[in-house]
């Protein structure tokens, strides 16, 4: 579960290149980690690569936080 | 791949998003072979982007350039003129469409959404050849990016289709004009690839399963497919050929049917 979590961060992390303690379940990648419109739909990409999941656009469009993230994919996977 | 098929030869690479697109598969080959390279962005967000790419390939030179623009694009080229006094290829790896209009039916286009997607995945190629063709002057050659779906009706591929079938005969009308000065004009019309470009069609995901098992090769094309056989058509290599569509498909478009060994696959 927690494994899940880390993965995401380790993500996030490495892709907006903020402090991993920024990556709280409320941080909203738009507005706490500074993602641009683009960032939001490369993470997208680089989570589904990850777990081998499919975020369809609707879907993906709910992601606003971390939070959010974790969730669906802990759904997904 | 090592070689040094572009010792020497400059080129500017228009449409890098990040290392999942096609144009940087393109870059790097050239960048492995020897070319020395400019590239050209639009806006902060794909500045910030392409900057740091640039640098890992040693270009510096990184310019702005709105291709809807003719000022803008004119500026890329005045920049261009101040760093190189020739300049032998050009990878145009630009389109763009509301991405609200790429799902459903083709036949609710709007006629604005038509233009702009004529004006930027089209006529800016054109536009950008005029400005070319002035510092191409010991020969050069051009490739743009154009689907099958300019052939063939792709789900939700619409509007770019359209615009595809345009771009792809520009590329013929650019071979006849440019080709006396020994200005080569082709396009690679790639297999689908999980781009940032991709995300804006609908279905995409099934249009790549769906190639992967019925493509002849059985399997998707990489970014780095395209850039090897971009290298050919950029690199004296090609040097017979112009005017081309090459397919870089895995096979694809020679397909009739669902190949018989592939599984049935729903959507989602």
């Amino acid at each position: 579960m927690s494994d899940i979590e880390d993965r995401v961060r380790k993500i996030v992390v490495e892709h907006l290149g903020v402090e991993e303690d920024k990556v709280v379940e409320n941080a909203s990648f738009i507005d706490d980690l500074g993602a641009d419109s683009l960032d939001t739909v490369e993470l997208v990409m680089a989570f589904e690569e990850e777990f081998g999941i499919e975020i369809p656009d609707d879907a993906a469009e709910t992601i606003q936080t971390f939070g959010d993230a974790v969730k669906f994919i802990k759904e997904a996977a | 791949m090592s070689n040094s098929l572009m010792a020497g030869k400059r080129g500017l690479i228009m449409g890098l998003a990040n290392d999942k697109s096609i144009a940087w598969g393109i870059a790097k080959a050239c960048a492995d072979a020897g070319a020395e390279l400019a590239f050209s962005y639009q806006g902060d967000a794909l500045k910030k982007r392409v900057g740091p790419l640039a640098e890992s390939l040693g270009s510096d030179i990184v310019l702005p350039c709105d291709v809807g623009d003719e000022a803008s694009i004119d500026a890329l080229f005045d920049g261009l003129k101040e760093k190189w006094d020739r300049l032998d290829f050009v990878v145009h790896a630009i389109g763009y469409s509301d991405k609200t209009q790429l799902r459903g039916r083709y036949v609710d286009t709007t006629r604005d959404n038509f233009t702009m997607t004529m004006d930027i995945s089209v006529y800016s190629f054109t536009s950008v050849m005029q400005r070319a063709e002035k510092l191409m002057t010991e020969g050069g050659s051009a490739v743009t990016l154009t689907y099958y779906g300019a052939e063939r009706i792709m789900p939700h591929y619409n509007v770019m289709g359209v615009a595809k079938a345009a771009l792809e005969a520009s590329v013929r009308y650019l071979a006849e004009d440019l080709g006396k000065d020994g200005i080569r004009v082709n396009a690679i019309s790639a297999g689908p690839i999980k781009t940032l470009a991709a995300s804006g069609i609908g279905d995409f995901r099934y249009i790549m399963k769906w190639n992967e098992y019925n493509s002849p090769l059985r399997r998707n094309v990489t970014i780095q497919d395209v850039g090897n056989s971009a290298l050919y058509l950029l690199s004296d290599l090609g040097a017979g050929v112009t005017g081309e569509t090459h397919h870089v498909d895995a096979g694809y478009h020679v397909v009739g049917m669902k190949a018989v060994d592939a599984p049935d696959i729903t959507k989602g």
